[in-house]
């Protein structure tokens, strides 16, 4: 069964499509996996199932629930969360912090207990706080909790990105090239961070540029190609795909 | 290689993405002793700082003194407000004089034609000013950056215009003979007891202001600030944070306004205008944006330097202007910004002043 399915997805800016056509449906409890050349469409298609941007046409369906052209928060609100390529962190907040905004949607609510502090409104809070610390935890950054998330190297945000979508409690996470320009060593502890949270029962959708990671990791890899989805299956029936090798590698001249 | 502290503060700052994780294990180290010991200080520090500023007028014993330190807290009132509309939420509002308006004249009506207590006439002017917050904020709080300065500055001109010109609000003479603040059988006439007031005003202020930072509400707030489109993907209903921050700085304003009129009997539209608003503006520039202690210091800098440059005579705005520059130059994030005092990097400033000033080539210890 497929909690998240796309319908005959198109985008068009002006004359360009960016997406035409796509659909696919993504398993329970998958790591799926996108990959396809620069320019592909790949965030794009991240855009559209997250509420970033409307479709032109065609249908993004969670459960049995038409989520097309919904906002991002709304979106958000439903369980979907993502990270983003260029990495967004939140700078001036503490990496803490950072992951507490994660988890806007299940902090209390109560203004007047927040004005005069009342007790209940206290031990959520606490009890939120050290939810933040396990899943700093969680990725590796628990020794950074109270850094400022803008001060942190390169890697470590990235980290804490997931941890911010984490925290959410997420049924399907979202990762837009979660190892671009990460060292070899925080690859394989992200690479690791990604399967116990799949394992978790986290569906997890990745965009990735990192072959190796998506062959170690994915259980089903989707390719896109001038936004149009050539080829779709296992790792290593996509890898031996020949439009896949014509998309990557250019065609033949016959 | 021995790394000082504000090497390692540089490092931090100007975020290098290959530093090593040692040196940011360090720095976070130090962060979290800092932690404890301002927790340690916090409490006690705030106790002797309020009692002090109680005891203030009776010990300078001169009217001038106590009544500008009046007018610091009214700045200070208002410099919090507008924290969480510039510092917390990071739109910037040009009109903030508006609310301030809404709630001395909403005072002064209430009070001098139907004879209301001043107390009673506190809440119909939150009313005024959150109906007010609503219907400027609803249409255009979905506008960024310059758009929405360029609409609150317009909200601002408008309310001043508009008492400056209803006979009901008495046109460009204001209102006259609004009466004192009484709390019980407690009648406040002097400049002392309004000071007083103000003070109080302060630390209630004050301690909403921390309490909503580290709340559900400040986080979401400050989630906008740094990312509006990110804080979306957090679940944040952007537009609607925004009015709140919009609507908690007009209950500020206006509570200060309304006891503003109390405190000095009459009001006119002069006080009212775009010097007042980018007043307060300053304040919270000048001091941190987004640090609530930050708000404090800048009211205290825009309202007593003038004071303080008064031997200047004319040039004395000239020189406030020049301080108000020094100031920028010395701590561009603020005097006291939201991330910390950081007084390890203001000595690392003034050395580096102190050493361009002496015209010594500056000597770069490269990492």
């Amino acid at each position: 069964m497929s909690p998240l399915s796309v319908d005959s997805l198109s985008l068009r800016f002006g004359g360009l499509d960016a997406l035409s056509e796509v659909s696919l449906g993504i398993p329970d409890g998958a790591l799926y996996a996108v990959i396809g050349p620069n320019g592909a469409g790949k965030t794009s298609f991240f855009n559209c199932l997250t509420g970033y941007y409307r479709p032109s046409s065609g249908s993004v369906r969670l459960d049995d629930l038409d989520i097309t052209g919904l906002g991002a928060s709304q979106v958000a609100a439903l369980g979907i969360r993502r990270t983003f390529q260029n990495v967004r962190v939140f700078p001036k907040l503490s990496a803490r912090e950072n992951v507490l905004v994660g988890a806007h949607l299940r902090a209390g609510t109560s203004f007047v207990g927040t004005l005069l502090g009342t007790p209940g409104l206290r031990r959520r809070e606490r009890a939120l706080a050290e939810e933040a610390e396990r899943w700093l935890d969680y990725v590796g950054l628990a020794h950074q909790a109270a850094s400022l998330a803008g001060a942190l190297p390169y890697g470590m945000r990235k980290r804490l990105e997931v941890a911010r979508a984490l925290i959410a409690e997420p049924r399907i996470l979202l990762l837009d090239e979660p190892a671009a320009g990460v060292s070899s060593v925080e690859r394989d502890e992200l690479a690791e961070v990604i399967r116990k949270t799949c394992q978790g029962g986290v569906t997890v959708m990745m965009i990735e540029h990192d072959v190796e990671l998506v062959m170690q990791l994915a259980t089903t890899v989707a390719v896109l190609d001038h936004g149009q989805l050539i080829a779709e299956g296992g790792p290593q029936q996509v890898r031996n795909d020949p439009r896949v090798l014509a998309a990557y590698l250019g065609k033949r001249r016959k | 290689m021995s790394v000082s502290d504000s090497d390692l503060e540089d490092a931090v700052a100007v975020d290098l993405g290959a530093t090593e994780e040692g040196v940011f294990r360090a720095v976070s180290r130090r962060r979290a002793l800092d932690v404890l010991g301002r927790l340690r200080l916090v409490g006690p520090t705030l106790v002797v700082l309020v009692a002090v500023a109680a005891v203030f007028p009776h010990l300078v014993q001169t009217n001038y003194v106590t009544s500008v330190a009046m007018q610091v807290e009214i700045m200070m009132c208002l410099a919090l407000g507008l924290n969480f509309v510039v510092g917390y939420a990071g739109m910037l509002d040009l009109g903030f004089a508006a609310f301030f308006a809404i709630g001395a004249y909403t005072t002064g009506l209430l009070s001098v034609d139907l004879h209301w207590p001043i107390l009673a006439t506190i809440a119909p002017a939150v009313g005024v000013s959150l109906v007010g917050a609503i219907f400027v904020g609803v249409p255009t709080l979905r506008l960024r950056s310059d758009y929405l300065a360029v609409i609150t500055l317009g909200f601002g001109e408008i309310i001043q215009n508009i008492v400056n010109n209803l006979s009901q609000t008495g046109g460009p003479e204001g209102i006259s003979g609004i009466p004192p603040l009484r709390i019980g059988s407690l009648v406040v006439t002097s400049t002392t007891g309004y000071y007083e007031v103000f003070l109080i005003l302060v630390v209630i202020f004050l301690a909403i202001s921390s309490r909503v930072r580290h709340s559900r509400l400040g986080r979401a707030w400050l989630a906008i600030r740094e990312d509006e489109d990110t804080a979306q993907a957090m679940g944040i209903k952007v537009r609607r944070y925004k009015l709140y921050a919009y609507m908690a700085g007009s209950v500020f304003g206006s509570i200060t306004g309304s006891l503003y009129g109390s405190a000095f009997i009459a009001i006119a539209p002069p006080s009212f205008g775009f010097s007042e608003s980018l007043l307060v503006v300053m304040a919270v520039a000048i001091g941190g944006i987004g640090s609530i202690w930050g708000a404090l210091l800048g009211a205290g800098v825009v309202i007593a330097f003038p004071e303080l440059f008064r031997q200047f005579s004319d040039a004395r705005l000239l020189v406030f202007g020049v301080a108000l520059v020094l100031i920028m130059i010395l701590r561009p994030q603020g005097i006291w910004p939201e991330t910390g005092l950081g007084i390890q990097r203001l000595g690392g400033t003034l050395r580096k002043v102190a050493r361009r000033v002496a015209r010594k080539p500056q000597q770069h210890r490269d990492a």
